[in-house]
């Protein structure tokens, strides 16, 4: 069947187009004339949510996204970091929420597909990945299918293509039940002087389309992004794309044989929307106009339409602007990785995004106003109303073991081991911390001392309670994160998971949590240099939970200093460093409160960032300068939960002491701001005669059980098999 | 001493390979594109990890197809030393220039982690540094490495002292029949394994269990080219 280009324009076609009336009209004031049907789709696919950020970008601009090492912040396809040595980090999170809730496998494959792309398209190649992966309430009938189908769909592309996933997040809650989050992260190295830019320069050169063929797969897919779900979610799988990590891979090699060959002088990956956003981003940017002939485009089916060409979402594809006289050079390459290589257009003067097909002309558009003067709005919002304070009273003495044994059996506190063993991990076999611990680390390939750090962080919780302290905390966990391996923390990405932006309240909560991540990055000299927006996430008229996941990169000078979260010896000394009196105070929103209790109160934790940058720097003078043996921060669970992982991983027990007013809180309160370090027990009182915040030795490592305070001691075994059971009993029970 | 990776499209370990062979002796291996007409004069070729051909047929099938599998074959049968290493260890197989099979993995799941090898057979060039009954660590990253054949085969491979790492039995990551991790062909001078010993040879990776087999295998190689040269 071929789709017309003369189909009329009727109401239901703009708005099954996603396009609001007044957007529509917009239209017809700018080209002066009814669209195309092709022209519809092309105004679709780059006015949608997806790639405008036509709800966000008026507070995304308010991010700070400068500093001294930020060589390239957000705008391009990945943000770029100074590390030194003529060298730097390429790097940036992306979701794939939709897709992979309606194809698990494949909508998460191509999520980890796309964001690598993203990051070779600069010129860098791959180095680390991570996912933060949300699912919905483990009894939940479509969970366990879910867990199952994107995990392994995570794995069986980032493994083929060849990048070790060094961390991540796996969550359950049941406000992800119709509508989980997959947020794809990677990192890749280049040269200083080698990145590559999606910005066209030149007029008359041509536009060479690179990679896998063009087919009908994910056909309107950014629009579909841009919708909240329904009943009929069975019927968007077609717009779901089918990912090839072997012509990735090639794809990868390919592209960066090529640019070592100074042909490229722009380039831009085909992501969502496909031919249309990379051809309209790489004229818009570069002020010109583009002209594409379809009749060259490689397709792998017969008689496709204009229409479906310019919206198709097929993967491993790439779009260039070339110097004429290397394509010759440039083609050979390609051929040698048998991908394809069509020049398909050229760039002109005239700033007018022309298509032509069969002799026709099926488009003629105003190119900046299709790409960077997209329509923006400022939508209206409320600030969230915050939840009424905890009454310690209201929360019963309990027995702290069980308490503690409780939160390592639970769906969001146990070991990931199930999950992360499906992904390769050590591929390239510079993987110094695989997950598991605070921050995945890999080494600068080369370098004789050199590693970078990689965190995901996001409380949903403290967001849905308070979205802008939920927002400040995301970054001042990532950035702990980081600091707990050794790192300097450089920069950060964002991937903002939000609810409808037309409800006021769901706007109210994106507005704050982008105030609360702008005030935490600004803090503590933690940049936001590129990211991602995901809205419409929601099923029926429910939203999920605020998910704005912050995505860190450090930097480790030397990593044979780099430490790890487990215990590193007996008879250490554990001081705890920046807690408040009786070392922990605040339950509300905690986990124990949610996950023992069942009680969802309180606000969330105040993130004092002054506070927050003095513990964190000491803590990293401290590694730095080798006086700790191992560090850990604490987050969700508190003190027990991070004394109880630290002895897990090491297979070493602690004796800790108690406070003189010793509450539950002591244990599970998720105070921010504090690390666990362990040192010689000389050093330990070193540390705390030099620390600027609090700091106390709390107990010592040894022998083979974990004593808290005045409760009973757990044996480390027994902490190990509750930790791990979890996972493996609740994904046995699935069929698939 | 003398050595050549072998590239195949879409495998992707061939770079921790590369380092893995530079590190432990001393001199860059030759890299040699499948496509390439003939291989280089040398002792050792090894066929590295990843997906060739993206896998989507039965691992290592198209590959183990290629001309240049025939001109492995040549070079094996004088008595040049192979091997093959996860997806290597599948093309070889697939190749039959090694028996058996490697079938999806029992947990019908892809994984990624660290066993216990012990060694079967010192007696090799590829375990020499080993000695008999060692157990030495590993890490293992595959989806289909389920070894399988049928009944002779596998008396056959085992009276004849070719099977030369198993997987300790707590630690058998997939299923393989008698625990096996490697073995090598009758004349003993090709190998294959599932497990990376390359992504385990230096004091970053966290061990250097998987060391010695590259540092027997690369001495051995260069006192044979002394005798003979």
């Amino acid at each position: 069947m071929t789709l017309r280009n003369d189909i009329e324009i009727t109401p239901e076609l703009v708005a099954n187009h996603g396009l609001k009336p007044d957007e529509y009209q917009k239209i017809l004031d700018l080209i002066g004339r009814e669209p195309t049907f092709t022209e519809l789709g092309i105004f679709s696919a780059m006015w949608n949510e997806h790639c405008s950020y036509k709800s966000s970008k008026k507070w995304l601009k308010t991010l700070p996204t400068k500093g001294p090492r930020v060589l390239q912040g957000p705008g391009e396809n990945a943000g770029v970091v100074d590390i030194g040595d003529g060298q730097a980090v390429v790097f940036k999170m992306e979701s794939h929420n939709h897709p992979s809730f309606i194809e698990p496998y494949q909508g998460a494959a191509t999520g980890v597909g796309g964001i690598l792309r993203d990051v070779f398209t600069m010129g860098a190649r791959p180095i680390a990945a991570m996912n933060a992966l949300r699912f919905g309430e483990p009894d939940h009938e479509k969970t366990k299918h879910l867990v199952s189908g994107v995990v392994a769909g995570v794995g069986g592309y980032g493994n083929s293509f060849g990048v070790p996933t060094v961390g991540g997040e796996v969550q359950f809650d049941a406000r992800y039940n119709g509508n989980i989050l997959v947020n794809a992260f990677a990192a890749g190295l280049a040269d200083t002087d080698k990145i590559f830019l999606s910005e066209a320069k030149g007029v008359g050169l041509p536009v060479v389309y690179l990679g896998a063929k063009t087919g009908r797969d994910g056909v309107g897919g950014a629009t579909m992004a841009s919708a909240e779900f329904g009943d009929d979610i069975e019927e968007k799988r077609p717009t779901v794309q089918v990912g090839d990590p072997f012509t990735e891979k090639r794809l990868l090699e390919a592209c960066l044989e090529l640019m070592k060959t100074g042909a490229v002088i722009a380039i831009q990956d085909m992501g969502a929307a496909g031919l249309t956003c990379s051809a309209v981003e790489m004229g818009a940017k570069g002020d010109l106009g583009i002209e594409l002939n379809l009749d060259a485009v490689p397709v792998r089916e017969d008689r496709m339409t204009p229409y479906e060409m310019m919206l198709s979402e097929s993967q491993e594809r790439m779009l260039m602007v070339l110097h004429p006289e290397k394509e010759a050079e440039a083609r050979a390459v390609f051929e040698k990785w048998e991908l394809d290589f069509a020049t398909v257009g050229k760039t002109t003067d005239d700033l007018r995004f022309r298509v032509l097909f069969q002799g026709d002309e099926v488009a003629n558009l105003p190119i900046k106003e299709l790409g960077d003067e997209a329509p923006e709005y400022d939508r209206p919002w409320v600030a969230p109303t915050l939840p009424a304070p905890l009454d310690p009273a209201s929360v019963p003495d309990a027995d702290i073991a069980e308490g503690l044994l409780a939160l390592l059996d639970s769906a969001n506190h146990s070991s990931r081991r199930w999950v992360y063993e499906q992904y390769d991990t050590l591929i390239q076999g510079n993987s110094l911390q695989t997950p598991g611990g605070d921050g995945g680390v890999v080494r600068v390939e080369g370098h004789p001392t050199k590693a970078l750090a990689f965190s995901s962080d996001v409380n949903p919780r403290y967001c849905e309670a308070d979205p802008f302290e939920g927002g400040k905390q995301a970054v001042a966990e990532c950035w702990r994160n980081l600091i707990a391996t050794g790192s300097e923390p450089l920069a950060a990405t964002d991937n903002l998971n939000f609810g409808n932006p037309e409800r006021p309240e769901i706007m109210g909560q994106i507005v704050h949590a982008i105030k609360g991540i702008g005030e935490a990055c600004t803090a503590l000299d933690f940049p936001i240099v590129s990211g991602n927006v995901s809205l419409y996430n929601e099923t029926n008229g429910r939203g999920i939970l605020p998910t704005p996941t912050i995505a860190g990169v450090g930097l480790i000078e030397d990593h044979a200093k780099m430490v790890r979260s487990g215990f590193a010896r007996e008879g250490d000394a554990i001081v705890l460093i920046g807690a408040p009196e009786n070392w922990g105070s605040h339950l509300g929103q905690s986990a124990y409160l949610r996950d023992v209790l069942g009680r969802r109160e309180g606000t969330a934790p105040y993130v004092d960032l002054a506070h927050e940058k003095k513990a964190g720097l000491f803590v990293l003078s401290l590694i730095r300068d080798g006086k700790v043996r191992s560090a850990h921060d604490l987050s969700d669970g508190g003190l027990a939960l991070a004394l109880a992982e630290a002895a897990i991983k090491s297979g070493i027990g602690a004796e800790i002491a108690t406070p003189e007013h010793a509450t539950l809180a002591t244990w599970f309160g998720e105070d921010q701001g504090r690390y666990i370090v362990t040192a010689s027990a000389d050093e330990a009182d070193e540390i705390v005669a030099a620390s600027p915040v609090s700091a106390v030795v709390i107990g010592s490592t040894g022998g083979d059980t974990l004593k808290l305070g005045p409760a009973r001691s757990i044996s480390v075994a027994e902490l190990g098999s509750a930790y791990e059971g979890w996972f493996p009993a609740f994904m046995g029970a699935t069929i698939n | 001493m003398k050595s050549a990776v072998v590239v195949f499209p879409g495998l992707n370990r061939e770079r921790d390979m590369i380092a893995a062979l530079t590190k432990i002796g001393g001199t860059p291996p030759f890299v040699v594109w499948h496509k390439d007409a003939e291989l280089p004069d040398v002792d050792l070729i090894v066929i590295p990890g990843g997906f060739s051909y993206g896998d989507y047929l039965r691992c290592g099938a198209i590959a183990a197809r290629s001309p240049m599998m025939d001109l492995i074959r040549e070079r094996a049968e004088k008595g040049v030393k192979v091997l093959g290493v996860c997806n290597g260890f599948q093309i070889l197989t697939e190749a039959g220039l090694l028996p058996g099979a490697l079938m999806r993995n029992a947990s019908l799941k892809f994984v990624c982690r660290e066993v216990n090898l012990e060694v079967a057979n010192a007696n090799t060039p590829f375990s020499r540094n080993y000695q008999q009954g060692q157990v030495f660590r590993c890490p293992v990253a595959h989806h289909d490495g389920n070894y399988f054949a049928d009944n002779d085969t596998i008396a056959a491979l085992e009276d004849n002292g070719q099977v030369v790492f198993r997987y300790t039995a707590e630690t058998n990551p997939n299923g393989s029949i008698n625990n096996i991790a490697a073995i090598t062909n009758a004349r003993g001078n090709v190998l294959g394994m599932m497990p990376h010993p390359e992504n385990l040879i230096e004091p970053a990776h966290g061990g250097e269990d998987g060391k010695g087999l590259f540092a027997g295998l690369l001495n051995e190689v260069s006192d044979s080219s002394m005798t003979t040269g």
